[in-house]
């Protein structure tokens, strides 16, 4: 019998720096996998943010740059405009993307830029240590609202795939989970499908996922599995949002 | 080429794809507007990217990323732009990535006003935005050196793999002079594929790059800044530019100025001769490096009296010229910054009472 389980030739054999249970690993290998299958490593060009996933440079074997926080989708413009034919995505949580960088993916998103976006909602600042995000939930515990964060001062979780589909510019935006391994393979459809539409030179593609942060949620990874089931997906809806003709 | 008439703007659009940079992200900002203007409509002759962003931080960002890839490419701003961008700017200086920028500087602080100033020479040569770093800065005092500062600016931000910004004023960047274009400069960088994101495929050893500025280990982090550090001390023995006017004459006061303020010093200068008092004057071009000798030495001729740095600042590169002057000679300051451009009188009464 051959291999049936191998590490993607895109994904570095490095040891990550991950806490058990999350699920930022998951996402890295879906990623991989993705541009293992589509040929596309050697002229891929990875983006990391500023978040528990900087050093996810470490665990891809293919260019990278590391961005300031937020500002990933504005240096994907910077290499996308000036190199059409190398395939760049960013790879984002949610403090970097909904919060200090919400400015550059919405510009990003609305000129259509031609580059792919991995987002990672866990409803939490991971890397600083459980600080409240703009996607944690109303009544969540975070270190910045130890009583559950109050909504009527702080506003609601922001969705951002619902709002970026609300943009006229043409995109694929989508939103996904990796709780389950049924969402896991559905994940994976949907982010290699993004970067067929940046092969295409169709149109900015962006996929977030729900995903879990269970040192930082207090929680056993299982449990967290569980809350995130429970919690974030009836608000945060999986699905594709948007689709290019 | 034969001389032709261009507004400083156009100018340093003109010198830039010249230069062989194909690619330009800017946002809008008084008083430098014309150079996206200008090139919007060049860039897409030469087969060239332009692109308007949506802030001077997104813009400071796209120029990281661009240059990472190891393209050519500058930015265009003015004051308050080039606060914004200086995260960006210390992220490129740490990243090792070479980029153009150039800041048309009007009067701070805050919103300031949109007339000429050398308010920013702090912010240009100190480092704007955080962390150990310089840029290579240099100050054109008119459209023709304009150009040339810009031309040469490429080649050094590849020589340094680091951001050189060119630094003028409002004046610089509206007015219309007579300019001449260098000979084509369109070398290519030759070791980007050491360092570029340029895609595996694309280079000889299908290795990886990574364009970063994180290091989390000390030593890591020491020697990245050792590497910076060794690169200004090259910057310093190979890259002083500097003009010493009038210095072959037993004169009495040296004068620092540069930009804009160092034409009416010049001709401030030449009535005072008329007058039969003798007065040279440093100017940097290059602000960092620092001529740190050349003003050392002039202070320091028999002749002279006393230095005086006039800037169109509250004192500013006088700080540099007190530090190099050592003590030897008394160092006085003139400076208005209000946008209007001090006299040619006012400057020589000012010499005058030095005397
Ligand atoms: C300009 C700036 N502000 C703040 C920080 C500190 N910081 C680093 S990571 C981070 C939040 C990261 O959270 P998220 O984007 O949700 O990613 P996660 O760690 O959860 O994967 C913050 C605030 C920074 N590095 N730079
Ligand atoms: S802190 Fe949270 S997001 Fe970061 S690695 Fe740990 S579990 Fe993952």
């Amino acid at each position: 019998m051959g291999k049936t389980f191998t590490t993607p030739k895109a994904l570095s054999k490095t040891h990550t720096h991950y806490c058990p249970g999350c699920t930022h690993g998951i996402v890295h290998r879906l990623v991989a996998e993705a541009i293992d299958d589509l040929g596309i490593q050697g002229k891929t060009v990875g983006i990391a943010p500023v978040g528990c996933a900087v050093l996810a440079y470490n665990y891809f074997d293919c260019d990278f740059q590391e961005a300031a926080h937020g500002r990933a989708p504005a240096m994907a413009t910077g290499i996308k405009r000036v190199r059409p034919d190398l395939m760049v995505f960013t790879y984002q949580g949610d403090g970097d993307l909904a919060s200090i960088g919400m400015g550059e993916i919405i510009h990003a998103a609305n000129r259509g830029e031609k580059f792919t976006t991995i987002f990672i909602n866990n409803a939490i600042y991971g890397m600083t240590g459980g600080q409240m995000a703009p996607t944690t939930m109303g009544g969540q515990r975070a270190t910045t609202a130890p009583a559950g964060r109050d909504t009527a001062a702080t506003g609601m979780p922001l969705r951002m795939a619902n709002l970026l589909a609300e943009l006229v510019t043409p995109g694929y935006i989508t939103r996904q989970a990796v709780l389950k391994p049924q969402q896991v393979n559905k994940a994976k459809k949907a982010i290699k499908q993004a970067f067929q539409y940046q092969m295409e030179g169709k149109c900015f593609s962006f996929v977030e996922v729900v995903s879990t942060c269970p040192t930082n949620w207090g929680m056993t990874p299982l449990d967290a599995l569980k809350w995130a089931e429970d919690t974030l997906l009836p608000y945060y809806e999986l699905g594709d949002y948007k689709v290019p003709e | 080429m034969a001389k032709v008439l261009m507004k400083g703007n156009e100018a340093i659009g003109e010198a830039a794809i010249r230069a062989g940079c194909k690619n330009y992200f800017a946002y809008p900002i008084t008083p430098q507007s014309e150079v996206a203007e200008y090139l919007v409509k060049r860039l897409p002759e030469e087969g060239g990217v332009f692109l308007q962003g949506e802030s001077e931080v997104a813009v400071g960002y796209m120029i990281f990323g661009a240059a990472g890839a190891g393209e050519r490419v500058m930015t265009t701003s003015s004051s308050p732009g080039i606060s914004l961008m200086s995260e960006a700017i210390s992220y490129i200086a740490a990243a090792q990535c070479p980029a153009v920028f150039v800041n048309i500087v009007r009067g701070g602080p805050g919103l300031g006003g949109i007339l000429p100033s050398q308010g920013d020479y702090f912010q240009a040569t100190k480092g704007g935005g955080h962390g150990d770093y310089h840029l290579l800065v240099m100050a054109p005092d008119g459209v023709q050196e304009a150009v040339e500062m810009t031309m040469q600016a490429f080649t050094l931000a590849e020589k340094y793999r680091g951001p050189v910004m060119i630094m003028g004023d409002g004046l610089i960047g509206q007015m219309m002079e007579p300019v001449e274009f260098p000979d084509d400069l369109k070398t290519e960088p030759t070791n980007k594929d050491d360092w570029a994101t340029s895609g595996m495929d694309f280079r000889k050893s299908k290795k990886r790059n990574l364009v970063k500025s994180l290091f989390l280990d000390p030593t890591a982090l020491n020697d990245n800044n050792l590497a910076l550090k060794a690169k200004y001390e090259q910057m310093k023995k190979e890259e002083v530019q500097f003009e010493l006017y009038n210095g072959d004459t037993d004169y009495q006061i040296l004068i620092t100025s540069y930009g804009t303020m160092s034409r009416v010093c010049r001709t401030a200068i030449d009535m005072l001769k008329e007058e039969g008092i003798e007065v040279a004057m440093l100017r940097p071009k290059t602000l960092f490096p620092f001529p740190e000798k050349a003003v050392f030495e002039a202070a320091c001729k028999d002749s002279c009296k006393a230095v005086i740095s006039i800037e169109m600042s509250m004192g500013q590169m006088v700080e540099d010229v007190e530090r190099c002057v050592k003590g030897r000679r008394p160092v006085e300051f003139y400076g208005e910054c209000g946008g209007d451009i001090p006299s040619p009188e006012k400057i020589i009464d000012i010499i005058k009472g030095l005397l």
